[in-house]
């Protein structure tokens, strides 16, 4: 829990107006401080969000560092085959991710380019609306997150993602196929794997933002075509990006406010 | 009472070992579903709700449809009704039963089901299926028992469980609604996302529930010692017939609405439902098939010679449930995911396992209408 100065001030006033109880709430603070502070460190966002540079990604098209680097640090399991497939990033053909940007006319390197396609950490996510366990939720900081604990693996989050960015559990993601090749290929052990029968999807990266890096399929991409940064923060990359070029959102319609920004 | 499950005809045995089989079975395959996961069903990462869902909405609306019977005789002192009613309320505690086992079966993580309630969630629609769900089968249970307990005795039915009967009744009108309102508040699914859902389904619990009810009416005069008589049977057609007719009249609406405005997003999923898309057609023989079941049987009622009829009559009840049993218990939640929110066209079909599970929870469905019914029965005969 991050906790600012004019936080602070605000709880300790509170506290030492509260007497007695003020020392167990100020007590309770220095605990939650000393259990739960976050690494120095770390990454500080109010509403983090994406800039994808499809001009950018265009030019190494089929390319699939950000990919391969999502998901070889969170262990997303290969099945082999589309009906179990999970997924964290991916990449779609143009029309199939902006449906609603249908125009028989757009340039032919955009109409053949395929845009990168994650979780769109919603400002309004459906999926944390539906969910019956909150087993998923939204940070303060604008992310979606999910607990794979809680999940009893209803799916109806899945149903209510209107980006088809959450992916199920068919069956044992830490198993192995007839030959006894592991779906997962080489495990890092830095991060957990899941079990069958739970909804995932991408985080942002929070496990890495809480050591101060920026989302793996940022780092990983060649073309720094992903920009990583906070929309609050005007003076962010982020910011500048949008703030410089045409940017477009995947369904915006639907009001679900993606943060997920594509520049083309 | 319940000792009376425990005397039967050979035939009453040979039914329930019947049942025990099936139901043996289904658990067998429950376990193997367990063990592998949820990907041993036809279920995949576009299509993510399947069979399982599907039955569990059909069989509110079976559990709603008590409602029918419940409704004119407790409101309105509807004489006929005096013996199928407590039928009715015993096929609503055996469908809502089959639609927790449904959901159960659902769960990729089943042992967490517990997580709903110590989790409550208001602002899910779940939540509050749980909650109308229980609450109905509680209501059912308890009214049922009371009633059932007083006519053998040959005593009026005490006070208290007036209110009770009474707040059933539009119980029954919410576990439909609510179930609804799972698929209708979705921006992501199109064809879910229409205001009428809530009316589509009850106007096809109300003509599929009597229609079943009828047809274990039938049954029941056939092999055991009860008739439900003439007249119960004439007034429950007549509902299912103006219930049949707002339901068709509600699908006719919704396809007027999608193509005259002809959004594709509309569009599509009724496209694939009856002509198929990209090649993808395998609820297209059922939906015609369902579409002209449903017509003919709606004729076949409205026709006061072929209603009054009883084995026309019969035909027309077992078109009617198969017709919304296709409608709802196979199509409507599939055709919301296909094609999916980024246009992929994956085609569903259960898988044999899958099919095994809900065959076993059907027949559990059964086995306890079947010990309701035996039990209801003979209290009636002692009398």
């Amino acid at each position: 829990m991050a906790v600012d100065r004019r936080n602070f001030i605000k709880i300790t006033g509170l506290a030492a107006l509260g007497g007695a109880a003020g020392k167990e709430a100020m007590d309770a603070l220095a605990q939650s401080e000393a259990k739960f502070s976050p690494m120095d460190n770390a990454l500080h966002g109010k509403r983090w969000a994406m800039a994808v540079d499809l001009k950018k990604c265009k030019k190494d098209n089929g390319c699939k560092d950000c990919i391969h680097a999502c998901h070889s640090v969170h262990n997303v399991p290969d099945f082999g085959n589309p009906k179990d497939e999970i997924k964290w990033i991916w990449r779609e053909p143009y029309e199939k991710a902006f449906p609603d940007q249908e125009n028989e006319f757009v340039p032919d390197d955009l109409l053949h380019a395929s845009a990168p396609l994650l979780c769109n950490h919603c400002d309004n996510p459906p999926c944390v609306r539906v969910c019956p366990t909150q087993a998923t939720w939204k940070r303060q900081d604008g992310i979606v997150m999910m607990d794979w604990h809680r999940c009893i693996g209803c799916r109806y989050c899945i149903a209510a993602c209107p980006y088809g960015s959450r992916s199920f559990n068919w069956r044992d993601p830490r198993g192995a196929d007839a030959e006894g090749k592991p779906y997962i290929k080489e495990q890092n052990p830095a991060f957990p794997t899941r079990m069958k029968g739970v909804v995932e999807k991408c985080t942002f990266c929070d496990e890495r933002l809480a050591k101060g890096l920026k989302p793996a399929c940022v780092e990983g991409c060649k073309q720094a075509a992903l920009v990583f940064g906070d929309l609050d923060d005007p003076e962010s990359e982020v910011r500048k990006l949008l703030r410089e070029n045409f940017s477009i959102r995947r369904k915006p319609g639907l009001g679900t406010q993606p943060e997920v920004y594509y520049i083309v | 009472m319940l000792e009376n499950a425990l005397k039967g005809s050979r035939r009453y045995w040979g039914w329930i070992a019947f049942l025990a089989a099936v139901i043996g079975i289904g658990f067998l395959c429950y376990l193997r579903q367990l063990h592998y996961g949820l990907g041993i069903t036809g279920m995949s990462r576009d299509v993510t709700w399947g069979f399982y869902i599907a039955q569990f909405t059909f069989l509110v609306g079976v559990a709603a449809s008590a409602v029918m019977v419940v409704l004119p005789y407790y409101l309105h002192n509807f004489k006929a009704f005096g013996k199928i009613t407590i039928l009715g309320e015993f096929l609503a505690i055996s469908s809502v039963t089959m639609c927790i086992l449904f959901v159960l079966a659902d769960l990729g993580q089943p042992m967490r089901m517990v997580n709903m309630i110590l989790y409550p969630t208001p602002n899910s629609i779940l939540f509050w299926d749980l909650i109308v769900l229980n609450g109905y089968l509680f209501l059912n249970v308890i009214i049922s028992r009371v009633m059932l307990d007083s006519e053998r005795k040959g005593l009026e039915p005490p006070k208290w469980i007036k209110p009770i009967i009474y707040l059933s009744i539009p119980w029954a009108v919410s576990i439909h609604t609510v179930t609804a309102f799972i698929y209708c508040g979705l921006g992501a699914r199109p064809f879910w996302l229409t205001a009428i859902l809530a009316p589509r389904f009850l106007a096809s619990a109300f003509s599929g529930g009597p229609a079943l009810l009828i047809l274990l009416c039938l049954i029941l005069r056939r092999v055991t010692r009860f008739d439900a008589g003439k007249e119960p049977i004439q007034k429950l057609a007549l509902i299912i017939t103006y219930a049949m007719a707002a339901n068709l009249f509600f699908v006719l609406m919704e396809i007027f609405t999608a193509f005259y405005s002809d959004m594709p997003e509309h569009t599509i999923h009724f496209r694939y439902l009856f002509f198929g898309i990209d090649g993808a057609r395998n609820l297209v023989p059922w939906m015609w098939t369902s579409e002209i079941l449903g017509i003919v049987s709606l004729v076949l009622l409205i026709v006061p010679s072929t209603r009054r009829n009883e084995s026309i009559l019969t035909a027309a009840c077992a078109g009617t449930f198969i017709s919304l049993w296709i409608d709802k218990g196979l199509a409507m939640v599939v055709a919301g995911f296909v094609p999916s929110p980024v246009g992929n066209v994956t085609e569903y079909w259960p898988t044999a396992p899958e099919l095994m599970i809900s065959l076993g929870v059907w027949a559990i469905g059964f086995l306890i209408l079947t010990v309701l019914y035996k039990i209801a029965l003979t209290v009636r005969e002692e009398i």
